[in-house]
């Protein structure tokens, strides 16, 4: 009889759900059995019941359902489970003397199905074909076998630094395979075959297994240091760093710090090799600077307070006048790679400071100092890089939000995110965080968050575009527009994006105007109104080809690290083509009558290197640009190399001719 | 065991433990049973039938019916003085009969039962012996009511549940547990908490009346309308309550049986008392006076009535509080003096050079160490009260190394937490049920559902086996390194694999001296393992169902165990049976500790109480209530003073054992602690618990914090701080990992073990 009961077992619910339903007490407590199951049971027993004595059955079997969840579930907490099991249930059943319950110890859960016709569940039970099984292929494997493995978790009752078992783990669980893998991609990379080293690079970059080897690659790249008069090896070395950071499947966590210091020491110390001056020690700095700027944009958010903390250690190398101006270029590079907010917040206050020194460095014209002289030069040239990207995307910027302001589209604010995300060197990384969002109208929020220079305001772009204007004087390859300006913007002007096409003020556009060795090289015409939208955007400057004969100046001959228009890349060809073409398109100002809102500007880089020894890279002489109809009739006399000319009235004009433009 | 006993006091040697088996065999073929033991006796088949409370009840025999009966007539008319007499009387002859019936008729649980009833047999004669002789009669007393009824109902429950066979009106009890509750509702507030203790056993046994009397849904109604009232802490029980509705249910349900046959005690000041029976008087309320009387044991008190926090902080257990006379007995609970050892002291330098007043300066320095040893603590058992083995050289060796490393103990406090070391069982499966780490902390043991045993050696020196017999005879005996040569280094792994129980392992210890290894297990027996060859020794039948933990004495030699019979059996490794017996929980003994100078016993039990007995003579010498939940650690502080208790309910509880009281409740865990520990020293106690944290509690300041006034040690009413909050240290977190085991090290520092589950 008991046999018949507890049969009855495997037509109620599951066992498990039993026990969770006692321990809620307001529910029904208990899974009731019903007389029908019991008279079912017993008719397939071959017994004959009457409705009272199954009904009996019934509440008894119930009962005995209970103790046994009951005692089963004593054998569940001395497992140390929080989960009732088949086998604790049948424990309990074998204690009080009943058979146990065979086939339901599988791991996974039952299921139920239910017939639709009487409220019946039952549980599938399929025929299985043994001889399959037998011949299967796929032998399941053994269980793993327990063992035990300690961690320190707490150190004198306070959480471990490090993240539970990262590194520890990582490098006991190094395994021969990886070892040797390490062993051979060292190799490759600082060893003398080109190809091999790309191939290793390559591989690096994609292997998905490689986490565990991550300490010791950026162990090896922390070498530089020891390597600093080998340019190839420091070359290598950063390499690896880039095809670390580009490789989708590390998780770098707290070694972008160490990557990072091992870049700025690339960038910032006054190498061995640079003692030289035949080693081209620039494109180095140029590269790993470039390679910052790409960590911080993939990894920035990894290492909170990393973006001020690298801006501080510039800052200082660059107010350290005792430092050789490779540093100081580097410094500048550095600036310029991390986005125009950083040149904004550094390069720029420090600017009259720095100015003195470098002027007194490209004035002595002694033979003593041609070397140094030349230094200077590159420093300046590349701070003229630096400040015109700075004055060219704060315009842009400004140009940007008063279109946002104006027209209130949606597009632009999204793009404005997509900018800020996918164009590295253009504004800060997104650490702090309101920034971000706000990479190209920041200007609205004085000293962004968490910024430590909280003495850093804004300087309004009028003021700035003087001041540098008084630095550089035509150097400076960035002028804006006379056109009706900003301040009789119409509101809701829709957006012409012929404009853009009408604006190229190339240099077919100006065939009379002669120039004495233009060193332009590259111009950028940005038109806010053009698609309406910052996709106009170069891409992020990408890492891939930085040919070790690359100049400072982002030439027409690279064409990746250039922000260049449109309108000026259908150029490009042509103007690296020929020096012939090299004519300077000094500035090109829209006329009202082309589309009120365009504003464009020029940047003029320089080429330099091989051709201009560096000797007179300046020397651009400008004349007066054709007058269109709102540019001040303004001639510029002055040659160079008279650098940093503070020419009152160029001053006057710079301000109150801007003034009319940008009403800030 | 009377023979064990009478050895041991008689003879007082030492060595003559050695010798008991055979005193034990005596001891077994005469069961003579004295009147007081019957209880004891009565109650070691009560639970083994309880235990196996689904067979069918085992044979009963009229005579004895007939005694029980009288018996329970008796009790019934409070004649106390008479049961005990009677018993006495008629113990000699009647028990004698008894356990021969039980013995045949429990021929079906084994004859091991038969072999259990026996031993209890001797134990209690002799127990009856020690406590009409001494003044330990009051400690038994306190068992006997509650033990009386438990032999009865097995051979029919009917004979149990006579008293309930009055009749009353079905549909007035719900007229009366209103009034009643009414009335309670309506006294003053000091004595409504008191009184409102009352609700819960009468509710109980007003349920279980209609049950009996097949008023079926009257006893459903009357369940409905009042389970609601009655404190959460009792949920469990209710459960199985309201599953009982039939009268056939009632046979052989343990719960049902725990509460027919322990009177339910109540602790209710003077003034409260006689406010509920004027009340009862008055009304004519006989239905519920007769089970005050009956099912009821009340205690009372002069003085002030308790307040309801008070009452809830004692109360929880399936039988009530403990009487107060249960934990007045004196208990020893100093440590041990420590034997002399000679410290070498070549490691400390300065010492060393120091020649004249070398020896002089060697003295004090052990004394700073082991001052405790040097005076006999006023509280502690005289040396021998229970023989110890002697110490061997290996022991006195690793005594040595033990002085040493806790000269470079840590010593811990609020502001320096011990670090916290994690031992992982990968790949477990949600098998590992026990852990134990020996003390030197160098073995680690898992136990696991799948019956094994698993060692693992944690420190660089590998497990390996003595050499087989045949090798070891070739083997040089008179070489210095003999003990290395006996080794088998081809056996050298990290992690040693035993295979001896059919059934989960569920408890786990090492000796102190590493050599061996005992299990307890599903299966119903203790092994004993050595740890030298890796082989099962001994495997100690007694318990016949699941044994749910065991532990080796502090000194070696004894170990205890515990288990679903209700019964705990201190063994000893060279003896097949038990050398004590110590019933009296009326659930599972959940787990097992033995206090640091091996006199006592502690066993937490699913009844959620705590229990203390005397190894000397198996007395029950405390009883600690207020847990809400089975009881599932226990540990001793170092000092031998406190212990320690965690259940299911998260609570960890802290008793003062001298004075019997609780004096502290640390809240915090939100799943059952599986583990408690003291540091070395005894300032941190570290819980470990299902929810997978590991807690640290300052113990210095919960036990420095207790004020034991004299009205509070007399009467045993606690005023708790609730301060959990402040003497939470830290609370740290494993990765999906109960916590199973925490050991503390010789330098203090934590090991934690559990099984990670994914």
């Amino acid at each position: 009889m008991q046999l018949v009961k507890w049969k009855l077992i495997v037509q109620t619910s599951s066992l498990s759900s039993i026990g969770v339903s006692m321990a809620d007490r307001e529910e029904r407590r208990f899974a009731e059995v019903p007389r029908e199951s019991v008279k079912l049971m017993a008719e397939s027993a071959g017994v004959e019941l009457g409705d009272d004595v199954a009904a009996l059955l019934a509440e008894d079997v119930c009962y005995r359902l209970r103790e046994a969840t009951q005692s089963s579930s004593q054998f569940m907490r001395h497992a140390k489970r929080r989960k009732l099991t088949v086998e604790d249930f049948n424990r309990a059943l074998r204690w009080s003397n009943v058979e146990a319950i065979c086939g339901y110890g599988a791991q996974d859960a039952l299921p139920f199905r239910s017939v639709k016709e009487g409220e019946l569940f039952f549980i599938e039970d399929r025929d299985i074909n043994l001889v399959e099984l037998a011949l299967a292929t796929n032998i399941p494997k053994g269980c793993a076998e327990t063992m035990v493995r300690v961690n320190v978790s707490y150190l004198d009752g306070k959480g471990n630094l490090e993240p539970q078992g990262t590194v520890p783990s990582a490098v006991q669980s190094l395994s021969d395979d990886l070892l040797k893998y390490y062993q051979q991609i060292t190799r490759a990379i600082l060893g003398e075959d080109p190809h091999l080293m790309k191939v290793a690079l390559l591989d690096l970059q994609s292997n998905s297994k490689i986490a565990a080897l991550l300490p010791y690659f950026v162990y090896v790249i922390s070498g530089v240091k020891s390597v600093s008069h080998d340019l190839e090896q420091l070359n290598r070395l950063l390499h690896m760093v880039k095809s670390l950071v580009q490789n989708p499947y590390l998780y770098l966590g707290s070694y972008v710090r160490s990557l990072v210091s091992s870049v700025m020491y690339c960038i910032l110390e006054p190498l061995a090799a640079s003692i030289n001056p035949l080693n081209d020690h620039w494109t180095l700095r140029d590269y790993a600077a470039l390679l910052l700027s790409h960590i911080f944009w993939t990894h920035g958010d990894l290492v909170s307070g990393l973006y001020h903390q690298i801006l501080l250690s510039l800052q200082k190398v660059l107010s350290d006048p005792v430092r050789p101006l490779c540093s100081h270029y580097g410094a500048v590079v550095g600036l310029h790679a991390l986005g125009w907010k950083a040149v904004e917040r550094v390069l720029y206050p420090h600017l009259p400071a720095y100015w003195a020194n470098l002027q007194a460095v490209l004035d002595d014209y002694s033979v003593s100092n041609a070397q140094v002289k030349a230094d200077g030069h590159k420093v300046y040239g590349a701070i003229l890089v630096a400040v015109e990207r700075l004055l060219k995307m704060k315009a842009l910027s400004l140009s940007q939000s008063a279109e946002g302001g104006f027209s209130s589209q949606p597009g632009s604010v999204v793009g404005a995110l997509g900018y800020g995300v996918s164009s590295p060197g253009l504004s800060p990384p997104p650490e702090p965080l309101s920034e971000a969002a706000l990479g190209i109208a920041s200007h609205l929020q004085a000293g962004g968050a968490g910024c430590p220079w909280e003495e850093w305001t804004p300087v309004p772009l009028p003021a700035m575009y003087c001041e540098l204007y008084s630095f550089f004087g035509d150097s400076l390859a960035v002028r804006f527009s006379t056109g009706p300006g900003f301040g009789s913007y119409p509101p809701c002007t829709p957006p012409q994006p012929n404009d853009a096409r009408k604006d190229p003020p190339g240099p077919a556009a100006n065939p009379d105007t002669t120039r004495k060795m233009p060193q332009l090289t590259a111009n950028l015409n940005i038109s806010p109104r053009q698609d309406g939208s910052p996709r106009t955007e170069p891409p992020p400057p990408s890492l891939a080809a930085t040919g070790p004969g690359r100049s400072l100046a982002r030439s027409s001959s690279s064409s990746s690290s250039v922000q260049r228009s449109r309108s000026s890349s259908s150029r490009s060809g042509q103007r690296s083509a020929g020096p012939s073409r090299d004519v300077f398109p000094k500035a090109r100002f829209t006329t009202p009558q082309t589309g009120p809102p365009a504003f464009s500007f020029l940047i003029g880089g320089r080429q330099m290197g091989r051709r201009c020894q560096g000797r007179r890279p300046f020397q651009t002489i400008f004349a007066p640009t054709p007058p269109l109809s709102a540019v001040l009739p303004r001639t510029y006399a002055h040659k160079l190399p008279v650098i940093g000319r503070v020419g009152k009235p160029v001053r006057r004009w710079a301000c109150s001719h801007y003034s009319l433009h940008l009403p800030l | 065991m009377a023979a064990v006993q009478g050895g041991l006091i008689d003879t007082e040697e030492e060595k003559d433990i050695k010798t008991e088996p055979a005193n034990d065999g005596c001891g077994n073929n005469n069961n003579n049973n004295t009147a007081n033991d019957g209880r004891l006796l009565n109650a070691s088949p009560g639970s083994i039938s309880s235990g196996g409370s689904n067979k069918p009840a085992t044979g009963a025999l009229e005579d004895q019916q007939t005694l029980l009966a009288v018996l329970q007539f008796l009790k019934k008319n409070n004649l106390s003085e008479s049961v005990e007499i009677l018993r006495r009387e008629a113990g000699l002859s009647e028990d004698t009969e008894d356990s021969k019936g039980l013995d045949s008729s429990g021929a079906g649980s084994g004859g091991a039962a038969g072999n259990v009833d026996s031993e209890s047999g001797d134990a209690n004669s002799l127990l009856s012996r020690v406590s009409v002789s001494s003044s330990a009669v009051s400690a038994s007393a306190v068992q006997a009511p509650s033990k009386a009824g438990a032999g009865e109902d097995q051979p029919d429950v009917n004979v149990v549940l006579s008293a309930y066979s009055q009749q009353g009106d079905p549909a007035l009890y719900d007229v009366y547990y209103s009034s009643l509750k009414k009335f309670i509702e309506s006294v003053l507030d000091c004595h409504r908490a008191e009184l409102s203790q009352v609700f819960y056993p009468l509710f109980v046994h007003m349920y279980l009346e209609l049950v009996y009397n097949n008023h079926e849904n009257e006893a459903k109604a009357f369940f409905e309308k009042f389970s609601g009232d009655q404190e959460c802490y009792y949920e469990d029980d209710l459960r199985v309550l309201s599953g009982m509705t039939k009268k056939e249910h009632m046979r052989g349900n343990e719960t049902l049986l725990d509460f027919r046959t322990s009177k339910f005690v109540l602790r209710i000041s003077r003034d409260s008392y006689q406010l509920l029976k004027r009340h009862l008087q008055e009304r004519q309320n006989n239905q519920i006076w007769n089970i005050i009387q009956e099912h009821l044991y009340i205690d009372i008190f002069d003085g002030m009535p308790r307040s309801k926090s008070q009452i809830d902080a004692m109360s929880g257990s399936l039988a009530g509080e403990a009487k107060r006379e249960a934990n007045k007995a004196k208990v020893f609970y100093g440590l041990l003096k420590e034997p002399e050892i000679e410290v070498p002291l070549d490691d400390e330098d300065e010492e060393a050079e120091n020649e004249e007043g070398k020896p002089k300066k060697k003295k004090p320095k052990k004394d700073s160490m082991g001052s405790k040893s040097k005076k006999q603590d006023p509280n502690a058992p005289s040396q021998n009260r229970i023989p110890l083995p002697e110490l061997k050289d290996s022991d006195k060796l690793d005594k040595i190394m033990y002085m040493k490393e806790a000269t470079k103990r840590i010593r811990l406090g609020p502001d320096t937490l011990p670090s916290i070391c994690f031992y992982s069982f990968l790949n477990a499966y949600q098998g590992l049920t026990a852990v134990d780490v020996t003390d030197d902390s160098s073995l680690i043991a898992g136990g696991f559902a799948d019956s094994t045993v698993r060692v693992w050696s944690v420190t660089p020196k590998k497990l390996r086996k003595v050499k087989s017999a045949a090798d070891l005879s070739l083997i040089d005996k008179e070489s210095d390194d003999v003990l290395e040569r006996i080794m088998d280094e081809k056996t050298a792994s990290e992690s040693k694999i035993l295979y001896g129980h059919s059934g989960p392992v569920y408890g786990i210890s090492f000796s102190p001296d590493r050599n061996y290894l005992l299990s307890s297990s599903e299966d119903g027996t203790v092994r004993l393992w050595s740890l030298q060859t890796f082989t099962c020794l001994v495997g100690y039948k007694g318990h016949n169902y699941p044994v749910w933990d065991t532990q080796f004495s502090p000194y070696g030699y004894y170990f205890v165990s515990g288990g679903h019979d209700r019964v705990a059996r201190l063994w000893a490794t060279d003896h097949y049976q038990p050398l004590r017996m110590f019933s009296g929980h009326l659930a599972d003994i959940t787990c097992t500790r033995f206090h640091p100078n091996s006199n006592y016993v502690a066993t937490g039990s699913s009844d959620r109480t705590i229990r203390l007995w005397d190894v000397l003579n198996g007395n029950c010498v405390r009883i600690f209530t207020g847990h809400k939940g089975p009881i599932h650690a226990l540990a001793f502080s170092p000092n031998g003073k406190f212990l320690a208790s965690g259940a299911t309910d998260g609570r960890v509880l802290l008793w003062d054992i001298g004075h019997g009281l609780m004096i502290g409740e640390l809240k915090g865990h939100t799943d059952t602690i599986y583990s408690l520990k003291f540091s070395r020293d005894g300032e941190i106690l570290a819980s470990g618990s299902m929810d997978n944290t590991v807690r640290l509690w300052d113990a210095m300041k919960a036990f420095d914090d207790l004020e034991t006034d004299d009205f509070t040690a007399a009467t045993g009413h606690i005023h708790l701080p609730e301060n959990s909050q402040e003497l939470l240290l830290g609370t740290y977190m494993s990765k999906s990992t109960p916590v199973v085991h925490l050991h503390f090290t010789r330098r203090n520092l934590l090991l934690a073990a559990g099984a990670y589950n994914p």
